[in-house]
């Protein structure tokens, strides 16, 4: 356990997230108003999501089954009848003056999510619900000194809200879950993740207690939009906390915001009654039923997710907790990885990709699908090296080319004449005149200074610009150096 | 259920509607005897009865996941009282 050190010992800290998940979908939850991020404001919105009178919502029968699937992905218990609510409050953005929300009987209960932690080791996090609900519109305060303006474009779109148990205890655990989360919903291909979007965003609940004492009273951080705040916001919100109540103060349950230019978090809504959403059942909506037979069915069409993926990439390619991790976060990386370890030495294959590939992208701020080099071109790049084409420490040189050019690794080879020399005669010569060259460090060898033996194999190296083969090397070098 | 001048207070600021002083007794008379009214259903057991959602027998009705609404910027503003570049304008609210 990782405690805070406060002034009067030592603090735990408690957290629960909430995150809202764009749906994927082309059309919004009840309207048949379009989705697509970054269009001309209010052009994608039609008279239900303006909340205009006699408007009836019509529910998208593609949003039900992608919270479905999350559930599935989530391994949570589906709700076969869930209700549709309305949460009401007042916002400019929000035309209806209520939202559409899930609130006792939400479409999906209770699943869990196994995090990922830096040091190869494994925590499952409870999730409370997922329920689907409304986004609202989107305003806009920076466009007018005296004026707010409002697009509706958002308004409507689904959204999923997954709710965790209070079950993290560190900012590091709150980021793994959100990364955990936002890869599972990309392998399922209901939400983006695309934080910067605004596809996903989070809601941070943080209380402190001492260490086994009952749960301090909580902050809500709303909107948190990378996964880098979420972890920041939670460092400063804690230490807030202990701070006020180790100097005999109380914790107010509030509304709080991230502030991203100072690094501080600040109260919100003081109004406590903000929140009585007066909650009740949506006259316009029935209640949702689903078939048994129907989440079957799409239960049968789940990919296969980072959990067992990960669990596969350890027994069938014996790659470490760390290197499957890393491969599996993303399905384009776990898919690259395969394809380069077919048939080929997959602690290679995984080295190669994790390694110089990932090193390359991540310099360049490339994804993985915009990678010059292809999965077969660097199939074919660890098949020179197994063949003794090439020696590994070239094929460095030659993958460099390949990430510059895109070409294929045996004409960069031919076109640099890069070969690998295997020809003994040839190496013999070099060797020979590396020996001639430095008789005295011969002598020194022969007399006991065997460390000499790795500035022989340089300058033979350097002689050869590298392309000698190095086993070849070692062993004649060594056969005539004793001699 | 009788409500007291508080809630209805509460009540009115939540829909946002102004209500003076002076009418908040009067209002929660009428209030309190609309809920007196409804109470009279808790008489009736329904133990096992079902909650009824509708009057007709009928399942919630579905749309496909297809682009069929919006695209009509102008119709949707022309209510707004204030409206710039393709926005709705409203007094300025930021927390």
């Amino acid at each position: 356990m990782s405690y805070i050190q406060g002034e009067t010992g030592d603090w735990e800290i408690v957290i629960g997230l909430e995150v809202h998940a764009q749906v994927i979908s082309n059309a919004k939850l009840f309207s048949g108003a379009a989705t697509a991020f970054g269009a001309e404001p209010n052009s994608q919105v039609s008279f239900v999501d303006a909340a205009f009178p006699g408007m009836l919502p019509v529910i998208n029968e593609r949003c039900i089954e992608q919270a479905v699937r999350t559930g599935l992905g989530l391994k949570a218990q589906i709700n076969l009848h869930s209700v549709f609510d309305r949460k009401n409050y007042f916002y400019a953005d929000l035309p209806q003056g209520y939202q559409i929300s899930q609130y006792l009987q939400p479409i999906v209960g209770k699943g869990e999510i196994v995090l990922d932690l830096p040091d190869g080791s494994s925590r499952t996090v409870g999730v409370t619900r997922l329920h689907l609900e409304q986004d609202a519109g989107k305003s806009l305060h920076d466009q007018h000194p005296a004026k707010t303006y409002i697009d509706l474009n958002r308004s409507g779109v689904a959204l999923m809200e997954i709710v965790s148990e209070p079950d993290m205890r560190t900012a590091e655990e709150a980021g793994a879950y959100v990364r955990k989360l936002r890869s599972i919903l990309r392998y399922l291909g209901t939400c983006d993740g695309n934080m910067e979007e605004g596809s996903m965003r989070c809601d941070v609940n943080v209380s402190v207690r001492k260490p086994g004492a009952p749960f301090g009273t909580r902050c809500e951080i709303k909107n948190v939009n990378s996964i880098r705040f979420v972890m920041q916001a939670i460092e400063y919100e804690a230490r807030r906390q202990i701070e006020i109540i180790e100097e005999g103060g109380k914790i107010d349950q509030e509304t709080r915001l991230w502030d991203t230019t100072k690094f501080v978090t600040r109260s919100m809504r003081s109004k406590e009654e903000a929140h009585d959403y007066r909650y009740f059942p949506d006259p316009d909506l029935l209640p949702l039923e689903l078939d048994a037979a129907w989440v079957e069915d799409i239960k049968r069409t789940l990919p296969e997710l980072p959990d067992d993926k990960k669990a596969r990439f350890i027994a069938e390619y014996k790659l470490s907790p760390y290197d499957a991790n890393v491969l599996v976060s993303e399905k384009a990386r776990a898919d690259f990885f395969e394809a380069v370890a077919k048939g080929r030495d997959p602690k290679l294959a995984a080295n190669w990709v994790t390694g110089e590939l990932f090193g390359y992208l991540n310099k360049a701020g490339k994804e993985i699908e915009e990678s010059p080099v292809s999965a077969e071109n660097l199939g074919g790049l660890i098949d020179l090296i197994a063949d003794n084409t090439i020696s590994g420490r070239i094929a460095k040189e030659v993958f460099e080319a390949m990430f510059e050019t895109g070409e294929k690794p045996a004409d960069i080879v031919e076109k640099k004449g890069l070969r690998q020399v295997t020809d003994t005669g040839a190496i013999e010569a070099s060797i020979d005149s590396v020996l001639a060259a430095n008789a005295d460090k011969v002598a020194e060898f022969r007399s006991g200074k065997d460390k000499l033996f790795g500035f022989f194999v340089g300058q033979v190296m350097k002689a050869t610009q590298g392309k000698a083969n190095p086993a070849l090397v070692n062993e004649i070098l060594m056969t005539k150096l004793k001699g | 259920m009788s409500l007291d001048k508080a809630t209805v207070a509460k009540i009115a600021h939540l829909a946002r509607i102004k209500v003076p002083d002076d009418e908040l007794d009067h209002l929660a008379g009428e209030l309190s005897q609309i809920l007196t009214f409804v109470e009279q259903l808790g008489e009736v057991d329904t133990q096992d009865v079902p909650p009824m959602t509708s009057v007709a027998a009928q399942t919630l009705r579905r749309r496909k996941d297809e682009v069929t609404d919006g695209g009509y910027r102008d119709a949707v503003l022309s209510n707004g009282p204030e409206t710039a570049e393709g926005f709705y304008v409203v007094p300025k609210v930021v927390e």
